[in-house]
Formats: structure tokens, sequence, C-alpha cells
């Protein structure tokens, strides 16, 4: 019946096809061409982007404009490149993902698997979390991060070590954190909520604890949602610019912060492929993250769990 | 005293009570089963064994201990679900074995009781697959084989035939009798199925709207039904409930039935099965219940009964079954079938006569449903 189908809308136009064609490799040229105009610039040197077309291919390729990015662009007033803030943003993203993802991982298995009073409620506010705007907690935020770097100073004065409090990335991780579980909740909810809860009776009857359910059972059988949760919260908190701009400063910005300083800094001529260069390293890691953890996103992985 | 008691168990969810004063016991190395329509209660009061749902009121005891706050895990209890439940990411082997490691038993020890059972049940070439890669009936012994590594005090199943096809299933039915008897484990099994219920159970109970209908043995729940919900939910055909009145007739009290096709009305003795102590009034109407198998053709008569009647009826339908053929005629208001033996000569639109085995007939009371 589909062969028919299909026969019968190929028989019937052309004309159909060549427009839906046309119009994807249109969109898709006028996605791409950024992409590709800041590629080819990155490798040109600077006569050649400002003699030349901004769309030819560079004529003799190199590195230069990458190696200054990485190692020698003025951020502000230092001259180091980029890299002290690529990481500052690895430091900040990696621990603030594999938190709010546990975190979600552990209110979904609770909200669905160990149901109590009021637990409609509790996510209903989790859920609302995810809809309130970032401006409105930077003033607030910024009052309890203040009271952590008091906290901090204190511990240096009395044991020698703030601890992490008042530290610019913690700061960042912890926002990150906070704001990112309503959604880290909702996806692993929502997931747990199909996820068989005989299961769970089974494993309960053979003597596993709360934890020994959660890592045994469960997180073994979630890695599509983990898959799915680690792509959205690292693209967040990778490309996040607002709280990184409000809450670190010099030496602690993230990434997307020491970017805008790149390309605002001006010192005489405009630096097109240094600024090029450094733009794509910061979207790197996130191209990265989509090409690893996408291979992973399997489905049917509950496939034999439940009937025959 | 009985091994696994439960008593006056209540279990209610809101308002609603699910079930409404339990009273069951089961000696040790029997197999109770616990039977009913679809949402009467009987996975909620499994589970309540099992100690998955609390109870709302009232106790239960496992060898005299009673269990009421007892985590599942120290019930010594295990259970086969209706869907397996067997862990995905776990291999046949690793499934069987996990109670065990959850128990912290050594790792050779473990080995030694998975191959145990995988003998037991040949699923032995299967251990190092995993749930996704096994067929159903496969499946369904690995989550049999994950209760016996435990040897626990008491084997909860939760219908576990129902989800497979119908030869495999009679086929498992026999297996879990097999392994009942060769074991001597101490079981509660709940079906929908009056059949399972009727070929493996030691003791059944009836259950409807959460309460228990009437327990018994197979063949009294079978033979001696105490209601009328219990005489037409065991077996298959239904047993023939027949609108029916208390006459006299020539000095004794007998049984009138309207016969279907006209004519004069059906006079039956009142069968042995009512006591001598209840009095019949003359007039009162009643519920005649015989089962299909009780009224047959002529020459296949029990020799054995004590109160044969022979009655005269229109055949309406006639059903070849292979091993049976199901002939149906009209009385008491309503069809009734009788089961003959398969070369009986019986063709749509005689008059025959049909053999009613009194022996085997029951009345009831149509106001409360009882048997007199
Ligand atoms: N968690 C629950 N909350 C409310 N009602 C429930 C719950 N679990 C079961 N029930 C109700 O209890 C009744 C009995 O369910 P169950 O024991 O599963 O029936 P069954 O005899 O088919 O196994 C059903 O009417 C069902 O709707
Ligand atoms: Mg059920």
């Amino acid at each position: 019946m589909s062969a028919s189908a299909s026969s019968g809308t190929a028989g019937g136009s052309i004309v159909t096809r060549v427009v839906i064609y046309g119009l994807l490799g249109l969109f898709a040229v006028i996605y791409l061409a950024p992409l590709f105009v800041m590629l080819i610039t990155s490798f040109k040197s600077l006569d050649e982007i400002y003699s030349g077309n901004m769309l030819a291919l560079p004529r003799n390729p190199s590195l230069d404009a990458w190696g200054k990015a990485w190692g020698s662009a003025c951020v502000g007033l230092t001259c180091e490149g980029i890299k002290g803030y690529f990481w500052n943003s690895i430091k900040m993203v990696v621990p603030a993902v594999a938190i709010s993802t546990c975190l979600g991982a552990l209110n979904g298995y609770v909200l669905t698997k160990w149901r109590f009073r009021g637990h409609k409620l509790v996510f209903a506010l989790m859920l609302f979390s995810c809809f309130i705007p970032f401006q409105s907690v930077l003033l607030p935020m910024a009052t309890v991060l203040g009271h952590f770097g008091e906290i901090g100073r204190q511990l240096q004065d009395s044991i020698g070590t703030s601890l992490g409090f008042g530290n610019p990335t913690v700061n960042l991780v912890f926002v990150h954190t906070i704001y990112g579980l309503g959604f880290t909740t909702l996806f692993f909810r929502n997931y747990y909520e199909a996820f068989p809860t005989e299961l769970v009776k089974a494993a309960q009857v053979d003597g596993a604890s709360f934890f020994q359910i959660f890592w045994r059972i469960l997180i073994p059988n979630s890695t599509p949602i983990i898959v799915v949760t680690v792509i959205y919260q690292f693209t967040n908190i990778w490309n996040d610019f607002l709280f990184g701009a409000s809450y670190a400063s010099g030496e602690s910005m993230p990434m997307t912060v020491a970017l805008n300083n790149v390309v605002n800094t001006s010192t005489g001529v405009v630096e097109y492929n240094v600024n090029m260069a450094a733009a794509v390293i910061a979207a790197l890691p996130t191209l990265l993250v989509y090409v690893l953890a996408g291979r992973y996103f399997v489905r049917g992985l509950m496939a034999g769990a439940v009937k025959g | 005293m009985a091994f696994l008691e439960m008593i006056g168990l209540k279990k209610r969810y809101g308002n609603v009570e699910i079930l409404k004063g339990i009273d069951l016991t089961l000696d040790k190395g029997g197999f109770l089963v616990l039977v009913g329509p679809s949402g009467c209660g009987k996975s909620t009061l499994l589970n309540t064994i099992a100690g998955l749902e609390t109870i709302t009121d009232g106790e239960i005891r496992i060898d005299g201990e009673r269990v009421n706050d007892l985590h599942p895990s120290k019930r010594d209890i295990a259970m086969v679900f209706q869907s397996y439940a067997l862990y995905p990411n776990m291999t046949v082997a690793q499934n069987i074995a996990f109670g065990l490691e959850m128990r912290g038993v050594a790792k050779p020890e473990r080995d030694k009781a998975v191959d145990g059972v995988a003998k037991m049940l040949q699923i032995g070439h299967l251990l190092d697959r995993k749930p996704s890669q096994l067929s159903g009936g496969q499946r369904q012994r690995v989550a049999m084989g994950r209760a016996l590594t435990r040897n626990p005090r008491v084997f909860l199943f939760d219908e576990p035939l129902s989800n497979l096809d119908a030869k495999l299933r009679v086929d498992m039915r026999t297996e879990i009798k097999r392994l009942h008897q060769a074991t001597g484990a101490t079981i509660v099994y709940v079906t929908h199925d009056q059949i399972e219920a009727m070929t493996l159970a030691t003791k059944i109970a009836v259950l409807k709207d959460g309460e228990v209908q009437q327990v018994g043995t197979p063949h009294e729940i079978y033979n001696r039904p105490a209601n009328l919900f219990v005489a037409d939910f065991m077996g298959s055909p239904a047993m023939n409930l027949l609108k029916a009145q208390v006459a006299a007739d020539a000095g004794r009290t007998v049984l009138r039935l309207a016969r279907g096709h006209g004519g004069a009305d059906i006079l039956l003795p009142v069968p042995p099965s009512v006591g001598a102590g209840s009095a019949l009034s003359a007039g009162q109407d009643l519920i005649l219940g015989i089962r299909p198998e009780a009224i047959t053709d002529k020459d296949s008569a029990d020799k054995h009964s004590t109160a044969i009647e022979f009655v005269d009826a229109y055949v309406e339908v006639v059903e070849p079954a292979g091993s049976d053929t199901f002939v149906v005629t009209q009385a008491g208001g309503k069809e009734v079938i009788a089961r003959m033996r398969s070369d009986a000569d019986v063709r749509a639109g005689q008059t025959i006569p049909f053999a009613f085995n009194l022996d085997k007939a029951v009345v009831f009371d149509p106001a409360t449903g009882r048997r007199i």
C-alpha cells in the first residue's frame, strides 16, 4: 500500500519535488553560509581579507589566526589569547552538567517511583522554575553569591581555605545547576513515568535498596534520556552569556564573555581572521558533544524488559 | 497453625475500599489460587502479601510471624510478575543472581545456585543472553528461575501465563505444577483464568469486588459453589442456571421448570445436594444449577449416579467440539447447554431424551444468591 502511495506521488508531479528540494537546498545554503565564511576567513591573512572577496577560498591557508586566537589575542588588557577562558568554561560546564543531570535523575526517580503526599505540587513548582526568566534571577542571585563570598572570606581567615565559597567558577556552577534543575527533573520525570514500575517492585523483592535500585536498574536503562539531558544542559551552559558576564569577571570569565571582549577590543585594524577563529573555537565543544553523544542516542533500549 | 495467614485484611486507596476484609490461610506446601474477574483486587492482595503495598487494616502472618510492617526484602518471599519484570540491562544469569547478590551471597555460591536453577528449568544455554533476546516462554522461565534461586518461604505469582499464547500457556501450566510437586514450595497464584485455577490449585479462593466469595478445594468450588457468582464464574461452558419453582407432585416435593418449546412443565426431584434440614415451601422460586456435563445423552448417563432423570427436549443447536458435542435446548426460560458424546446421534430439530444427573445439581436462592 505504501509502495503504491509513494509511486503515486512520484509520478504525480516532478515540479513539486523540484520546488521542495530547491527550497531545502536554499535554506541549507542560507544557514551554512555564515559558518562557511567564518571558516574560510579564519584561514586567510588580514591582507587577503581586506583586499579580496568574502566568499573566495583562501589563497594561502594558514593557521596563524587560530594560533593567535588561542595563545596571544588581547582580551581586554591582557594579551594571552582565549585558552585560559576556554578552560574556565570547561571547569564550569563539566561539574554543572554532571551535578544537574544526577540530581534531575534522582528527582525524576523519586517523583515517579517513590511518590509521596504532594508530589504533584512539588513537580509543578519545579516545572514552574523552567519558565522563570534569567533577568529576574540576576539581582537576588547576586545577593546570595555575595553571602557566599562572605562565608568564603571567613573560612579563609579561620581555617585557611575558602572551600570554594566565593570562587567565581564555583558560583557559576551553582547558578547553572540550580537553573538547570527544573529542566533535568522534567526530562527524567517524564522518562521514568513510562519506566515499568514492576521492575522497581521486582528489585525491591530482590532486596535492593533505594540507591541500589537507582544505580543498578534505572540508570543503566536511562542512556537515551541522559544523552538528551547532557546535550541540552551542555549547550545551554556553555553558550550562556548573561550569568557569565554578571557573576564572573577578569581572569575567571567564561569563554562566551571572553569572546565578546576579543571582538570588542579595538586596537587599530579589526582582525577578522582572529575573531572568526576564536568564535569557531568557542563553538567547537557543543558541536563535539552533538557528534559524540548523538551516536549513543539509541532508541528501543527498553525492548524486551516487559511483555513478550 | 497455617503457614500463611491473612486476617481481616483491608486495603483502601483514598476513600475506595479495594479489599474488604480478607480472611485466608494456606498450609506449608500448599498452592493457593486467587481467582476472580479483572479489577477485583487480586493483584492488590498479592502485593500486600509481598509488602509492596501497605495494608489499611488487618494482619498478615508468615510462619507465625507478623509481617505487616516488614520490608518486601525481609519477608523472604519471591514474586513472578505478569510482565516478567526482567532487568533489561542484565544477562539472564545476572537477573537470576541479582536477589542473591543483593543479599550478599558470594560469587561462587551464586554461580552454583544459578546453574542449579538453569538445569531445573532447562535454560542453561540462555544464561549469557539479554532479556530482549528471549522469546516469551523463555522470559517466563527466567522469571521463575529468578524466584526459585532464593528458595524463599512463599512464592507469589501474578498472572504469570497471561502474556503467553494458548499452547505455550498449557505447557507452562504443566511445568509450574511439576515444579510445585518437585519442590514442595508454598505458592500463592493469581489468575483470572478459571481453568488455570482448577488445574493448579490445592486451594482456591474466588474473589469478587474485594471480597472472598468462597474458599475450598477445586473439587468443592466446582461441585458445590457457594453462590451464583462462583457457579457462573467457574467452569467452561458455564453452569446452566435455570429458573425453577418448588411444587408438590403426588405427595413428594419436586422442582418445576418451564419447558422451552411448549408442552407440560418439566418436573424434577429435589437434588440430593439440598440438605435435609432446609425446608422448601411449595411455590418458592429457586435457581437450579446444573453443569453441561451433567446433562448427557441417554447412553452416556453416569451409571453410578443415584438420581438420573430423563427429559425429552427439543434440540435447537448442535456444536461439535471434537472431544464432545455441545447440544443446546431450552428449559426454565433459558438456553441449556448439554455435553454429549462426540458420536451421539443428535441433529437440530429433533426431540430427544436428555439425561439430567441430579447428583451433580445444586440449588440457589434467587434472593440471596446463596446455595441451599
Ligand atoms: N494505586 C492505586 N490507586 C487507586 N486505585 C487502585 C490502585 N491500584 C489498583 N487500584 C484499583 O484497585 C482495584 C483492584 O485492582 P487489582 O488488584 O489490580 O485488580 P486485579 O484483580 O485485576 O489484579 C481496581 O479497581 C483498581 O482500579
Ligand atoms: Mg492484576
